[in-house]
């Protein structure tokens, strides 16, 4: 049957489009330009902020561009007096409610409302400011501060929170002028659900959400002569923090990042590649044996499948969601948790440094980072691992701030101790990789063969839907793993907690077929981060994916296991895979946490 | 007081009819479903919740969704200010309404129907309740399957306009929906849902009862039947009266006011100020000024500034909050009056006032916003002094 095309005029320009198409969307077809601030194409519509109002013949009321659909014969003006009057009503009406602290926002320049206050030049004292002098921020997460006082009311961040997380920390109380974004019981953002993925600060329009900023802190370290400051960079960071410096979405600046780090003062630059390929060897191992003790010990206590630890906002969803599954966890922590608990041992003890004047942080793109850092168990090495978790934002800061000219910066090499890494750390970053770089190396440990892909390329683990399956079986296996011959390894890889909880319910309800499922907090894994550039959506994260890939490609080694500054780590001072040490310092475990 | 000429009681809402055996309701089930429909939309009967809508046009168009599932709702929120009419009918004859919901989901093809009744109005569930058990025997003597749920409203202001009170139904936050798709298409879960006031489904099963050449001999071309008045504030007869549709504002004046009325706010808060030199021009009908049924009068001795102040009271605390112009809109105009009134802005800062609430009008979400102007434009256009001094 052939698609019904509903004609319609937008500013006398006729065109046909889909039903059910907005007016919207059917205007940007034609190039026409209406603003919006409550719209994101992530989201559901919601039609509440009514910037996008147009005028449509023969109604007497505008209508929300965003939220009304295309009708047959409908005529629609977008640039009429009434139209643009009511506009700039609407965006002096938001500015009145707003707390226009541009000049000190940590958004500022990068907030939608400023840009539509400044498109249409709306006089900050066209209306009465609304904005309570004794307006608080709460700072009490780890991750996440919200300022009430620049909100607007979109909701973009409760939608972000209920459609993409499921989590539903963040919800509409009140009504009329007392009307707020808020929380369960109106309680801190420490004590509630909140799984400070950051998504919803991605999907901020304004300053109301942003992450909790440390690198006034890490500024002090840096200048403390004393203390040696160690950055790791995570695989996504690379592929996203150019987008803030003046490239286009895409572009991989690791070479430019790596530089522009070392000038501003940090006395190592260091990879969390590295410690991702370290998690490959740990995590893998681990699941080989969660395997060998249910097949061949008949071990009935070893939880299957085995989920991904990496995601500390995955992590605290099943903390809360899902108390009595965490058995399912890797033990294995992040690899941002592992590089602290090694910076503070091994790189220190290999350095010749005092652990005490290590200053080990890690640049990701991630908002839960920070609290997953602050962690109470997440000190083996004696001290805290990792002192700061900064966002790719914040280094995107640091760099403006340092007054480096990051465009024409030359490229440089990450340095050593644990500044190798290998394609499989890298793509790390994007949904799915984790579960590519373990199967790359997995698969080799017990067959003594390259996964049978096209170079390397595990495709049906790759792209953007929301659960993704794989399945790959083991023959003619090494003699040591004779007891895995003829097994159909399932694994299954979600990213966005809308899509974990998919995957959580099936094994709370024993119905889970998988043995080892890859989960990422945040669409599109981690370079969809809650750190990141932003804005975000689609089109931007599949920009970002594809130059995760091309950096494997790039790279010499692209097996985790082919690594050999972590076979040296091994070989020289961890000892065993899955060993005491490595125990120790490289496991973690999990806690139990309320619903509510 | 005799009444003057233009100003026509009627007595058949209360009175009359109100059968406990549903006869109505088992005559109309015999009938043809297109039949009634078309008898309702010659009837020219529009919705008496206030914005007028024509009720036979929202039943043929729900009659004609596709599907089984279709709900009907009686919107029992009666929260406009200075409205109190249908909870005279719901205590009085909630027969006539319950039998015209019944007609309606028997034209639509519903089997589920349900009353939200406002908040306030708990004190009358166990009456309620009693009167839907007599209707579900009624029902299965004549076979007619209907079931009648009453759902209790909490005290929003907003859950009044339809797609807030389904949101609320459906155990959401009332906040109204984005229109289209309208509730005939998509309401309730989803599904055709024709949303009434409680008056409406009197008046539907009124002209199943006495047919539309009776009914149409009440009111006037436009403004069809009769209607309920909740008339309060300086009057001297203050209560539910019924009249006809189609009268002078100036012969309600002489049969209500007391010889001093200086304005009469018609449609409650969401309504027009009608100053005293207007009265004479102002028809009460949808072919001059459409009201709910409230009417409230005002006599020289109240401040317009006060009545005003109290409108946008309500206003700044009952909006959803939900969308732009009217949850900051209601804040401006309060606090922009008040600082007039204290001369922290200038008197011409009103008309900064009135073009905000023209964007109100046009911009808003719902027709809570839209019509925050109503009264806002009113009442200063016609008493400025009282704004400013």
């Amino acid at each position: 049957m052939k698609k019904q095309k509903i004609n319609i005029t937008i500013d006398g320009i006729k065109l046909a489009v889909d039903e059910q198409c907005s007016i919207l969307d059917a205007a940007k077809k034609v190039n026409i330009h209406i603003p919006t601030l409550c719209h994101h194409e992530d989201l559901c519509v919601a039609g509440n902020c009514r910037i996008c109002v147009v005028e449509v013949e023969g109604q007497r009321a505008l209508s929300a561009s965003c939220a009304t659909p295309v009708a047959e014969g409908m005529v629609i003006k977008t640039n009429t007096a009434k139209v643009r009057k009511a506009r700039k009503d609407v965006a002096a009406l938001l500015v009145a409610e707003h707390n226009t602290q541009c000049t000190t926002c940590y958004r500022s320049m990068n907030c939608e409302l400023q840009e539509i206050a400044a498109e249409y030049n709306v006089d900050n004292n066209t209306y009465i400011s609304l904005v309570d002098p004794n307006y608080t921020i709460d700072r009490s997460s780890w991750s996440i501060e919200k300022d009430d006082s620049k909100c607007i009311r979109c909701q973009r961040c409760v939608r972000t929170c209920a459609e993409l997380q499921h989590v539903n920390a963040l919800t509409v109380a009140n009504k009329g002028k007392e009307m707020k974004i808020s929380t369960f019981l109106d309680l801190p953002l420490n004590e509630v659900v909140c799984t400070n993925c950051g998504q919803c600060i991605n999907r901020c329009p304004t300053g109301a959400l942003t992450e909790r900023r440390f690198y006034d802190d890490l500024w002090d370290a840096i200048d403390d002569p004393k203390k040696h400051v160690v950055m790791n960079t995570a695989p996504s960071v690379r592929v996203a923090l150019g987008e803030m410096l003046g490239y286009p979405v895409g572009t991989r600046v690791t070479g430019k990042m790596v530089t522009a780090m070392k000038k501003i003062g940090m006395d190592s630059v260091l990879d969390t590649d590295f410690t991702a390929d370290l998690t490959i060897i740990e995590e893998g191992t681990e699941l080989l044996g969660r395997l060998k003790k249910i097949l061949v010990e008949g071990n009935k206590e070893v939880k299957l499948p085995m989920l991904t630890s990496c995601s500390p906002g995955w992590i605290k969803f099943i903390e809360h969601m899902y108390p009595n599954h965490l058995g399912h966890l890797s033990t294995c922590k992040s690899p941002q948790q592992m590089f602290g608990a090694l910076a503070k041992t091994y790189y220190a003890e290999k350095m010749g440094i005092d652990p005490a004047d290590v200053v080990s942080v890690a640049i990701m793109p991630c908002a839960a980072k920070k609290f997953e850092a602050n962690r109470p168990e997440m000190n083996s090495s004696g001290y805290q691992d990792v002192d700061a978790g900064l966002t790719t934002r914040e280094l995107g800061y640091m760099i403006r701030q340092a007054g480096v000219d990051f465009l024409h910066l030359e490229d440089s090499d990450y340095d050593s101790l644990m500044g190798e890494s290998t394609g499989a750390g890298a793509i790390f970053g994007a949904t799915g990789g984790v579960m590519e770089a373990a199967l790359r190396t997995v698969y080799e440990v017990v067959t003594g063969r390259e996964v049978p892909f096209d170079n390397l390329r595990i495709t049906p683990v790759r792209g953007t839907d929301g659960v993704k399956e794989a399945s790959i079986k083991l023959e003619n296996l090494l003699d040591e793993w004779k007891f895995l011959e003829g097994v159909e390894v399932k694994v299954a890889v979600a990213h966005g907690l809308k899509n974990a909880r998919i995957i959580m319910d099936q094994v709370e309800a024993g119905t889970s077929p998988y043995h080892f499922i890859e989960v990422m907090a945040c669409p599109g894994g981690c370079i969809g981060g809650g750190g990141q550039p932003i804005p975000t959506n689609e089109e931007i994260r599949k920009k970002r994916i594809e130059a995760i890939y091309a950096e494997d490609e790039g790279m010499p080694k692209r097996k985790s296991h082919e690594n050999t500054e972590v076979q040296k780590l091994y070989k020289e001072w961890l000892g065993e895979v899955n060993g005491h040490k490595a125990h120790e310092l490289l496991h973690t475990h999990y806690t139990k946490r309320n619903r509510y | 007081m005799a009444p003057s000429n233009g100003l026509k009681r009627v007595d058949v809402i209360f009175g009359a009819y109100a059968s406990t055996k549903y006869l109505i309701l088992q005559k109309s089930i015999r009938r043809e479903k297109q039949e009634i429909i078309q008898d309702i939309i010659d009837s020219g009967l529009r919705g008496r919740g206030g914005a007028g809508f024509p009720t036979g046009l929202k039943w043929k168009f729900a009659a004609a969704q596709p599907g089984n599932e279709k709900y009907v709702i009686c919107n029992a929120d009666e929260g406009e200010p200075g409205t109190f009419k249908d909870r005279e009918i719901l205590m009085k004859v909630p027969q006539k309404m319950i039998s015209g919901m019944a007609i309606c989901a028997y034209v639509i093809g519903a089997t589920k129907a349900y009353i939200y009744l406002r908040g306030e109005y708990q004190f009358m569930v166990p009456d309620l309740q009693m009167e839907l058990d007599n209707f579900h025997e009624q029902a299965r003597e004549m076979n007619f399957d209907l079931t009648i749920e009453l759902r209790m409203g909490s005290g929003a202001y907003v859950c009044g306009e339809e797609t807030a009170l389904i949101e609320s139904m459906e155990g959401k936050r009332g906040e109204p929906r984005n229109k289209p798709p309208f509730p005939v298409v998509e309401g309730f879960h989803g599904k055709p849902t024709v949303v009434n006031n409680v008056e409406t489904f009197v008046n539907a099963n009124m002209i199943c009862r006495i047919g539309v050449e009776e009914f149409i001999k009440l009111g006037t071309q436009d403004s069809r039947g009769s209607k309920l008045f909740s008339i309060s504030g300086d009057t001297p007869k203050a209560g539910v009266h019924e009249l006809e549709l189609g009268m002078k504002l100036s012969d309600f004046v002489a049969e209500f006011g007391d010889d001093d009325t200086k304005a009469v706010q018609v449609g409650g808060a969401a309504g027009f100020c009608v100053p005293r030199k207007k009265f004479d021009s102002t028809i009460i009908g949808f072919e001059g000024m459409p009201t709910g049924g409230s009417m409230m009068l005002f006599n020289s001795s109240r401040s317009m500034y006060h009545v005003l102040h109290n409108y946008l009271e309500f206003f700044e605390e009952e909006s959803c909050g939900q969308c732009t112009p009217c949850r900051v809109g209601c804040q401006q105009l309060l606090l922009g009056i008040e600082a007039i009134k204290r001369q922290e802005r200038p008197a011409s800062y009103l008309n900064q006032l009135l073009k905000l609430s023209e964007t109100m009008k046009i911009a808003s979400k719902c027709g809570l916003g839209q019509s925050v102007a109503n009264s806002f434009s009113s009442i200063v256009e016609n008493y400025v002094e009282e704004m400013i001094y």
